[in-house]
């Protein structure tokens, strides 16, 4: 029996498909009120005046909350979880979030008050009759703007916007001169731009504060339940956390959006205990374009140099990155740890050096969207690469080759230390890049790109070879960097008297498919059948603590937690099973389900075994009774998939219309648990990596609105939109955890967005261009082709 | 999501619905698939005080097959419009521009008439029906009146709709030129509404154009015939030449909406792209 | 001021009082607690409301409840018969169609409506059908697979 590595059907289906599936929104409790918010119109305003008299003699209406009420109850605001220091050592700026706000408006969709009815319809009726009076200022959404003397302050008490600056790697002037001395530079100004995480399930939070116990429930739609209690009750609100119970149900798809404590979170918990009854709230997709924490917008401007053989010497990268009107949860980390060391990328880069300008705008806030920071540092990097290669004349391909890190298993070898501040656990980057070179058909492809010169068709193809870190991990190292929480994770593997397994994980899936990949875990390494195998997760009453999923982390981590716990419990049941087997437990071997004295047929199910362990009337002496591990996973290291991607696009010469015809991932992710299940993480990342290439992307006017908030404005990508994906992988496993994973989450989104950009550029090589904005309309490739 | 309250009105023959109309004037909106209206009221950017659905106006549906037109009462969903045989035959850019409007599920349920009456410049039924001829029948207190498509759509939402009026029915010639009939569409890649659309619609004797009717959506605020196109055409053998030269200057003089989909120049390139795709389909 | 209002769902008749005001899928979700049917934007675009009205694929986000009064609705929690799956929730679930779940209830009741009407559509006509249902989670390959799996189930059953 072997589950580990097999394409094993999803236990959690069923209830999906048949309607089933349990989301906040989905959960209704007795006496319970809705809340709609009124929100700020405006990117930048003073609020003079709230006017609720009316608004609160409406039918329905059970209470209002303003700024007034936060402030007069103390409640400082939302925390950010991560401290990043000014390259002179000062604390980053970290000016109070508050849940609702009473002096000025930061951004589009800042909350000002909190409308309570006893349905939603009527809470929107009020909300809509709360009159606000501002006074409007001017506003700033570009972070390059927001540096320059005399923009508009978005926190009175920090100048020139600048929230702190960093920076990582070799002295910068040693970097410079490298590449003032080089044989050739690439120089690249771009814009990663602001992408919206866009979750199919709202964000959604219900408070409950039950008085018969003095205890409250926030059930919300999050990827890490037991986090949001610890910011809830250490930093929000004050409350004790043993009464305190978040739980994150079903949830409709995370990408990221769903880490971050919430302002509406905290609201809705407060607000329960002061009206006594429970609070849903419910975002409408306006409202989340406007409320959830984006992902990327770095104005970067980066500089590789080569010698004359094409070998890299030295890479220095400048980032402005845009945090938004507020410091989210880990939005600090993302620019800096989560970017500036990435990279080095697979190349052996001797000289390296990132500076980040982390800067408020009056934009919703800015975090970690899946890769977060990764995607980022692999656009930059794989950019520069095509480019270069362009310009040196080289093929892309083989300059990538040309300058790859050597293999490394990191057992044998070491792992690979890099310039900035990593070490690789390990790698073997050459086949990822020749298995797609295969694949692609690289050489019928040139063929074709030629063959097609002079038709109303462009051809071409981008390449991106990536690394990443993931399995965010381990405290010491996060904390080192400035986390304020550890990174490590936990599970209870609990055996019921007849065999049965509960397994308590500190992970939480949201559609990552836990509940069969963990189970194909606990069922391999403890002999019994999947389907005595639970998995429970997202209850921070029922899981004793997690850290929650993000970041490629939950198998790695929480799967790594997991197998401790197995051991723990093979260790003891040994011990059981040696004396009813009247053995030694050094002559025992478990396989399958059962101890055997080794030698001889003389043996005892797992089940006996766990049966005795609960009526332990014949038992070892001195042993407790109970079947029943818990353990905290803190791993040694991160891990680091990597991979590579290619990309095929047509151009349609006439209209500028970009067309991705074809899109080749081959990707090492370590281990593989369940393929399906890993593949499909694959294509979920690639389509998110490949729409922010061509189509997503948030647009402002200079009022400060977001031009796209809604889905007849943003551009998501639809199933006409993308091929079908061809993919494949390498095993490269980790050396540092029992499993040899490495995380799959991100890598699809990770490697895609420079392929698409790339290709395209390799189409429009003919017109002189050197750069070519993301998202990649029909509009911006017409305007270059008839430029 | 929850529009602001109203009444709700459901009449079953079409005097009722306009003794309705009369009664409530311009407090209230006439709803039949609700497709165009039903999202404006969840945002609530239109909140009306009365509902008047005329979805069980039995008088307003079907589409009818006449001698020398094909009536498409008004509540006729686009998806009806889409599988209709006569239409097929006698006009396919109506049912070919009806088989592109929304999605499966839009198309179900929304109405043509409830589309006309919206207005909006980016939807795909403007540029048909001027291509086609059409004419909308409004009905009110004082009986039915016919309305030429070339009179219709006064701007950007805006029709010859009065307030207390329906639209009832469309009706489509069965000429020569809507037989040889064909629609084409550069989408918005969000909403996938037309940020250009052309209908063109070409009536051919011994080889010869004797009339060309070509329209756009999506290009200007209001829905046009671009008479320079068709001038050009008329008398020409339709062939890739005198396609190119009646296609040369499309939608000149004409005000032209940006967007950061399409900025002006992109928009009025794309239009005469999209003519000389129609135009070629039917050479 | 509420209005009566009579909807079939899944076989069985429903008679409520409700405002005019209450979208089809709120009267769904809310009166009836057959939370399947999922809200997922405001603007009529994601498809995750889709449930069928008198047998055709609808966005219930997109109509009243006293429009449906009369008909009758099936929603996700209608498409198994007992505990046989529909062909669609089995592909679904076959082929790893679904990673989230949100938007799976709406895009089987869309593709039920796509293959009625075209029971053996090629990848294209399956991807464009799909026009109106958005997915983050899967980048669509996967669906397609379901899709076509269940075209190929239903026409070996027909």
């Amino acid at each position: 029996m072997s589950y580990i590595g097999s394409s094993v059907k999803r236990v959690e289906d069923k209830r999906f498909i048949t309607g089933q599936g349990r989301y906040t929104d989905d959960i209704v409790l007795p006496q319970m009120t809705y809340a709609c918010m009124v929100r700020s119109p405006h990117a930048h305003a003073e609020i003079v005046s709230v006017d609720i008299a009316h608004a609160e003699k409406m039918d329905g209406v059970v209470k209002i909350f303003t700024g007034k009420d936060t402030d007069a109850a103390g409640i400082g605001g939302v925390p950010c979880g991560w401290q990043v220091d000014f390259k002179n050592g000062d604390t980053m700026k970290e000016p109070p979030h508050p849940l609702l706000v009473s002096d000025k408006a930061r951004h589009v969709g800042d909350a000002i008050a909190m409308v309570i009815a006893d349905t939603y319809a009527q809470a929107k009726d009020a909300a809509e009759m709360v009159t606000v009076e501002y006074n409007v200022l001017p506003a700033v959404t570009n972070s390059k703007v927001a540096r320059a003397d005399g923009a508009p302050q978005v926190h009175a008490d920090v100048p020139n916007n600048l929230a702190f600056d960093w920076e990582l790697g070799n002295p910068r002037a040693e970097v410079d001169a490298a590449i003032a001395g080089a044989h050739h530079v690439t120089t690249l100004e771009f814009i990663n731009q602001r992408v919206i995480c866009n979750a199919i399930e709202p964000r959604s939070a219900i408070g409950h504060f039950d008085t018969a116990y003095d205890k409250y429930t926030l059930y919300t739609s999050t990827q890490n339940p037991h986090l949001i209690r610890l910011l809830l009750c250490a930093f929000v609100l004050g409350l004790p956390e043993h009464k305190v119970r978040v739980v994150g149900p079903d949830v409709g798809g995370g990408f990221g959006s769903k880490i971050f404590h919430y302002t509406e979170e905290a609201l809705v918990v407060w607000g329960s205990n002061q009206i006594k009854r429970p609070i849903k709230w419910t975002a409408e997709r306006s409202e989340s374009f406007v409320t959830d924490a984006a992902g990327r917008d770095h104005i970067t401007t980066a500089k590789m140099a080569f010698d004359k053989d094409g070998n890299i010497l030295a890479l220095s990268a400048d980032t402005l990155a845009n945090m938004g009107a507020y410091l989210s949860t880990f939005a600090p980390a993302v620019p800096t740890w989560l970017h500036g060391t990435l990279l080095q990328g697979l190349y052996t880069t001797p000289l390296i050096n990132v500076s980040i300008d982390a800067v408020f705008t009056n934009t919703t806030a800015v975090d970690a969207y899946r890769g977060a920071g990764r995607p980022e540092a692999t656009y930059l990097l794989e950019r520069l690469m095509d480019t270069a290669a362009l310009e040196m004349g080289r093929d892309p391909a083989e300059l990538r080759l040309q300058n790859f890190i050597e293999p490394f298993d990191g057992v044998e070898e070491e792992g690979y230390v890099t310039q900035v501040a990593l070490q690789y656990d390990s790698g073997n980057y050459g086949p990822v890049l020749k298995r797609g070179l295969e694949m692609v058909g690289y050489e019928q492809f040139r063929a074709d790109q030629k063959a097609a010169e002079g038709t109303g068709k462009l051809l071409g193809i981008g390449f991106s070879t990536y690394i990443e870190a993931c399995g965010i991990a381990p405290s010491a190292v996060v904390g080192a960097l400035g986390a304020r929480a550890g990174l490590f994770e936990s599970a209870q593997v609990q055996v019921h008297p007849t065999g049965k397994v509960s397994v308590f994980s500190g992970s939480h899936s949201h559609g990552q498919g836990h509940e069969t990949s963990f189970a194909q875990v606990v069922a391999d390494k403890m002999g019994i059948p999947m389907e005595d195998v639970e998995i429970i997760h997202g209850d921070s009453d029922a899981v004793a603590f997690g850290m929650g999923t993000y970041g490629s982390r939950s198998l790695a981590v929480g799967g790594s937690a997991i197998v401790k716990s197995i051991e723990k419990v093979l260790e003891k049941g040994a011990k059981i099973a040696a004396h009813l087997l009247e053995a030694s437990v050094d002559d025992l071997d478990y396989a399958e389900g059962k101890w055997t004295v080794r030698g001889t047929d003389k043996s005892v199910g797992f089940g006996d075994v766990s049966l005795t362990a609960y009526v332990p009337h014949n038992y070892p002496e001195g042993l407790e009774p109970g079947l029943d591990f818990s353990s905290f996973y803190d791993p040694a290291n991160f891990t680091y998939p990597f991979g590579c991607h290619i990309c095929i696009v047509e151009i349609d010469k006439e209209t500028g219309v970009v067309k991705v015809k074809r899109f080749i991932a081959v990707d090492d992710v370590g281990n593989v648990i369940n393929p399906m299940i890993v593949d499909g993480q694959i294509h979920g990342g690639l389509a998110q990596g490949i729409g922010q290439a061509f189509c997503e992307g948030a647009v402002y006017d200079e009022s400060g609105q977001l031009v796209n908030g809604t889905y007849m404005d943003y551009v998501m990508p639809r199933a006409d939109d993308l091929p079908s994906f061809e993919i494949d992988r390498t095993v490269t496993p980790c050396p540092h955890n029992p499993l040899g994973v490495k995380g799959a989450g991100e890598a699809g989104t990770i490697g895609s967005t420079p392929a698409v950009v790339n290709a395209v550029m390799d189409a429009l090589k003919g017109y002189g261009i050197h750069d070519v904005e993301m998202p990649v309309t029909s509009q911006k490739v017409w305007n270059i082709i008839h430029g | 999501m929850v529009p602001s309250k109203f009444a709700y009105h459901k009449p079953t023959t079409l005097k009722e619905a306009i003794d309705l109309l009369s009664t409530h004037g311009d407090d209230s909106k006439i709803l039949s698939g609700g497709h165009s209206l039903v999202p404006v009221l969840k945002l609530r950017l239109n909140d009306p005080e009365h509902i008047i659905d005329v979805s069980g106006v039995a008088s307003m549906g079907g589409i009818k097959d006449n001698e020398k037109s094909i009536t498409i009462g008004a509540n006729s969903t686009h998806a009806e419009i889409a599988n209709n045989a006569a239409l097929k035959e006698h006009a396919p850019m109506i049912a070919i521009a009806a088989s592109m409007i929304g999605d499966i599920q839009v198309r179900n349920f929304g109405t043509i008439g409830g589309s006309i009456a919206h207005a909006d410049p980016a939807a795909d039924w403007p540029a048909v029906l001027l291509a086609a001829d059409a004419n909308v029948v409004i009905s009110g207190a004082n009986g039915n009146r016919t309305v030429d498509i070339d009179q219709f759509f006064k701007g950007l939402f805006m029709t010859a709709v009065g307030e207390e009026e329906i639209i009832t029915a469309i009706s489509i010639p069965k000429s020569a030129f809507n037989k040889n009939s064909t629609y084409v569409k550069f989408a918005q890649p969000a909403s996938r509404f037309a940020l250009v659309g052309c209908a063109v619609a070409v009536a051919n004797a011994d080889g010869y154009v004797t009339e060309a009717r070509v329209a756009f959506n999506g290009v200007s605020a209001t829905p046009f015939r671009d008479g320079n196109v068709e001038k050009s055409l008329k008398g020409s053998v339709l062939n890739g030449d005198a396609i190119a030269t009646a296609t040369a200057s499309v939608a000149d003089g004409v005000s032209i909406m940006s967007d950061h989909f399409a900025a002006e120049n992109y928009r009025k390139h794309m239009a005469g792209v999209y003519a000389r795709k129609a135009l070629s389909a039917l050479a | 001021m509420k209005v009566p209002v009579s909807i079939t769902v899944n076989g069985k008749q429903y008679d409520k009082m409700v405002e005019p005001r209450m979208l089809l899928v709120y009267f769904i979700r809310e009166e009836l607690a057959l939370t399947g049917t999922h809200i997922g934007c405001d603007t009529s675009s994601c498809g995750a409301c889709t449930v069928h009205l008198d047998g055709k694929a609808l966005k219930s986000c997109s109509m009243l409840a006293v429009q449906a009064s009369g008909k009758s609705v099936t929603t996700i929690e209608g498409m198994a018969s007992g505990e046989n799956l529909h062909p669609l929730q089995e592909g679904f679930h076959m082929e790893h169609g679904l990673q989230c779940g949100f938007c799976t209830p709406g895009m089987i009741m869309c593709a039920a409506d796509m293959l009625k009407n075209n029971p053996n559509p090629t990848e294209e006509e399956i991807r464009h059908g799909l026009e109106g249902n958005f997915c983050r989670c899967t980048g669509y390959h996967n669906i397609v697979k379901s899709i076509q799996y269940a075209a190929n189930k239903m026409q070996e059953s027909a």
